[in-house]
């Protein structure tokens, strides 16, 4: 949540963080339960990538989308987990992606590893990543209309049929 | 010669009943594991409890060469066409086992994305509940339908 | 493409008439722009060649049309592990280009989360990688630990890594046997089969079911380990070698099996690394990161074992990594039972674990927790969180989001097939396509965690 993240308050004693930090003014350092979190605006996140990937984080390990619908102003939220081996670190990056435009960068130039996932979060949530070589759905039908993780779109469940068997011939 | 001499080893049946020992003794099962389910089949085919006691284990890839649908596992939407396909494809006479509480009422996961029951899209002859079931449930299954078979009430 | 028409539609009995054919049912089994298509841009195709990272990729026109061909394979195809369905584009017997659909197995699990408590997930998670089952449930119930902030009693702890340790064991066995099988070695199949029946026995005594415990729960464990716990382990320990010294006469020095699997779907550690490959695929290409040794959780910290790699990076190597690998985790298991502390296997913290059986016939107290836990659940401080353990396939994480309520507002599992089946396209491209099924194998997808 957004009250655990206090801003500024890990920079400076992390390096790799404060050389994150000159490279990309925009970006806002907290904590979250213990793990490293930065908060950064959609239109920065591909130079927060480009400048995480050359302070050594390899892989992107996870992307995914939070909705927090009724819950935040900005309703959904990028989650991109960047992982360095050489530094034996994570670091967390959590983009504000408002309802109106769900649009950010996307992440496959800098890490070709976040294709799928971002394919997923678009599938599931209606993220647009710009510049996505081949933004389509990945778990639904093609055909498929809405996007199911979404909290306005229903589970979906069925009520349970109880009835008797059609009598068999 | 020897057939010619000696005296002659008849056996007289009904062609019914012919025909149905012959369905239930050589079942062969297309591979349709999904899957957890899919696990649990491919354990019960393999040696430790050796499907192959039951005439059963010849697990066909191709679904024209098989005659038994094991619908182990989860039927999503999307696999929903797939899964009719491979039953239209299969040649007559077919007998379908819906194996898992995920393939007959869709489990656990009452959700958009599962076919609640995979008899709204093939018509089963057997369900094995469990979830997963064990290899003995779904040889209980199989038992089940060679015995309906024989019996003439699932004959083709 | 809603879930309504399911609801109207009548079941289908054998012996009885078809019911009406709903809208889905005529749509086929096209998936439109997720295919291949013939002509693909360069930007789409560069992706299907996995050729990112190399970046050496050029197009070749001087062959002609006539020699390309785009095969489906899968989604129903015994070798494709699941429901793994690829676009294949062929030229002659050369592999082109590859394009991995996924989705067949899509359960909606993380929707389903949200509808669950926090105790009820675990039984969501477990189906997920229905090969690693306890994994799913450990990473799970960590990352609710941690958002909770209780402690794990030690036995809770060894019990966790011993029953994980076993797990892998048995998740190695199926991917050696059905790696085996794919390539033709049908002996390897069964095998491996038989000595995974011993691990599932000593789990179907352990937590009731062979597959899909709900075991690892957040708090600590379902159960204690039932009596005779320690002679079932050490004739796990004593077979087990066994079998893995017939699994080499049978397979180490194999030619056809060296013939098969070396130099065949070689991906580099730069390749694994940029498309987030992690598991035994970066391990057999010769990077020693292993999740139980640089970010270690739940104690394992405490028990020596080798990280295995390799040096190669293809199917042979990969093979021989999960080998010793299963030998890494014996060595585990048997320090985890040889030195299995006393003491509470779940946490006493009454309002995340359920009071033992006993206190609630004789505390109101306790039948309040009992009743309260099961009905609506323990309510997890609000906050988000990451949490990733060394799975058999990889990284596999949870992050997890709760807004202070009994379920949480947002659980994403981090699926180590999903990604690794990115690697796919870089395996296979240029090899031949009588190699395509020693790829798949080796990277040994499990698809219920690739679609949740």
């Amino acid at each position: 949540m957004s009250g655990d993240s206090s801003p500024g308050q890990v920079a400076g004693a992390d390096e790799v963080l404060a050389n994150l930090m000159e490279a990309v003014p925009s970006v806002e350092a907290g904590r979250s339960v213990g793990d490293r979190v930065i908060r950064v605006p959609a239109r920065d996140l591909a130079r927060v990538a480009g400048a995480a990937r050359a302070l050594g984080f390899e892989m992107c390990s996870d992307l995914t989308v939070v909705d927090y619908l009724g819950k935040r102003r900005v309703r959904f939220e990028v989650v991109v987990n960047l992982l360095s081996l050489q530094h034996n670190r994570r670091l967390r990056v959590l983009v504000p992606v408002p309802e109106g435009d769900p649009e950010v960068p996307s992440l496959v130039p800098v890490y070709p590893g976040a294709n799928f996932l971002e394919r997923e979060a678009y599938d599931m949530f209606g993220i647009r990543f710009a510049g996505h070589p081949d933004l389509t759905r990945i778990l639904m039908p093609d055909d498929w209309a809405g996007h199911p993780l979404r909290r306005d779109f229903d589970v979906g469940a069925v009520p349970v049929q109880v009835k008797d068997a059609p009598q068999v011939r | 010669m020897a057939h010619l001499t000696a005296p002659p080893q008849l056996l007289t049946t009904t062609l019914g009943k012919a025909m149905r020992w012959a369905q239930q003794q050589s079942m062969w099962p297309a591979t349709f594991g999904l899957a957890c389910c899919a696990i649990e089949m491919m354990a019960t085919g393999t040696a430790h409890n050796d499907l192959a006691r039951f005439g059963m284990e010849v697990f066909r890839a191709s679904p024209r060469q098989a005659d038994l649908m094991v619908v182990a596992g989860r039927v999503s939407q999307k696999m929903a066409p797939v899964l009719r396909q491979v039953y239209d494809q299969m040649a007559d006479p077919k007998w379908v086992i819906s194996m898992g509480a995920c393939a007959s009422t869709g489990g656990m996961f009452n959700n958009y994305a599962l076919v609640q029951g995979v008899d709204q899209i093939v018509p089963v002859d057997v369900y094995v509940p469990g979830c997963p079931p064990g290899p003995q449930s779904l040889m209980h299954g199989i038992l089940t339908l060679q015995d309906k078979v024989v019996s003439g009430e699932l004959a083709r | 493409m809603m879930a309504e028409p399911t609801s109207t539609t009548d079941i289908w009995v054998s012996g009885t008439e078809a019911p009406e054919v709903s809208e889905w049912m005529v749509s086929g089994t096209d998936e439109g722009a997720q295919e291949m298509e013939r002509h693909e841009t360069t930007e789409r195709s560069v992706e299907q060649r996995g050729s990112r990272v190399v970046d050496d990729w050029v197009v070749d026109d001087t062959v002609d049309d006539e020699e390309r061909m785009i095969v489906n394979m899968g989604p129903q195809h015994p070798s494709t592990h699941g429901v793994l369905r690829l676009n294949i584009e062929l030229e002659g017997e050369i592999v082109r280009r590859v394009k991995p659909i996924i989705g067949y197995l899509h359960t909606g699990m993380e929707k389903t989360a949200e509808t669950l408590t926090f105790l009820q997930g675990g039984t969501n998670v477990t189906r997920m990688d229905y090969l690693a089952p306890l994994h799913n449930e450990l990473c799970y119930s960590l990352a609710v630990e941690k958002l909770l902030g209780v402690e794990i009693p030690p036995r809770a702890q060894a019990i966790r890594v011993l029953m994980t340790e076993l797990n892998r064991v048995s998740s190695h066995l199926v991917a050696t046997a059905t790696n085996g099988m794919d390539i033709g070695a049908l002996s390897m199949m069964m095998y491996g089969f038989r000595e995974r029946e011993l691990v599932l026995a000593f789990f179907e005594k352990t937590t009731g079911l062979r597959m899909n415990h709900n075991y690892i729960r957040p708090g600590g464990v379902a159960a204690d380990l039932p009596d005779g716990w320690e002679e079932d382990v050490a004739e796990i320990l004593e077979r087990i070698p066994r079998a893995l010294r017939d699994y080499e006469d049978l397979l180490k020095e194999n030619p056809i099996w060296l013939g098969r699997t070396r130099g065949v779907g070689i991906i580099t550690a730069d390749e694994c690394l940029a498309y987030g490959v992690t598991g035994p695929t970066l391990r057999a290409a010769g990077v020693p990161w292993d999740l139980r040794k640089a970010q270690p959780y739940s104690g394992i910290e405490a028990y020596e074992f080798d990280v295995v790699t390799g040096s190669r990076g293809d199917v042979y190597d990969r093979y021989r990594v999960r080998i010793g690998e299963i030998h890494q985790s014996l060595r585990i298991i048997e320090q985890a039972a040889g030195a299995m502390p006393r003491g509470d296997y779940k946490t006493g913290d009454r309002k995340v674990s359920p009071p033992p059986r006993q206190r609630i016939d004789e505390s109101m107290e306790a039948l309040i927790h009992h009743f309260k836990i099961y009905t609506e659940g323990f309510k997890v401080p609000a906050g988000e969180t990451y949490l990733a353990i060394e799975g058999p396939r990889g990284e596999l994480g949870c992050y997890l989001v709760s807004d202070g309520s009994g379920a949480p507002l947002r659980m994403h599992t981090r699926a180590p097939s999903f990604s690794n089946l990115q690697a796919l396209p870089i395996m296979m491209a240029d090899s031949l396509v009588a190699d395509t099924v020693a790829c798949i194998a080796s990277l040994d997808p499990v698809m219920g965690d690739v679609d949740r």
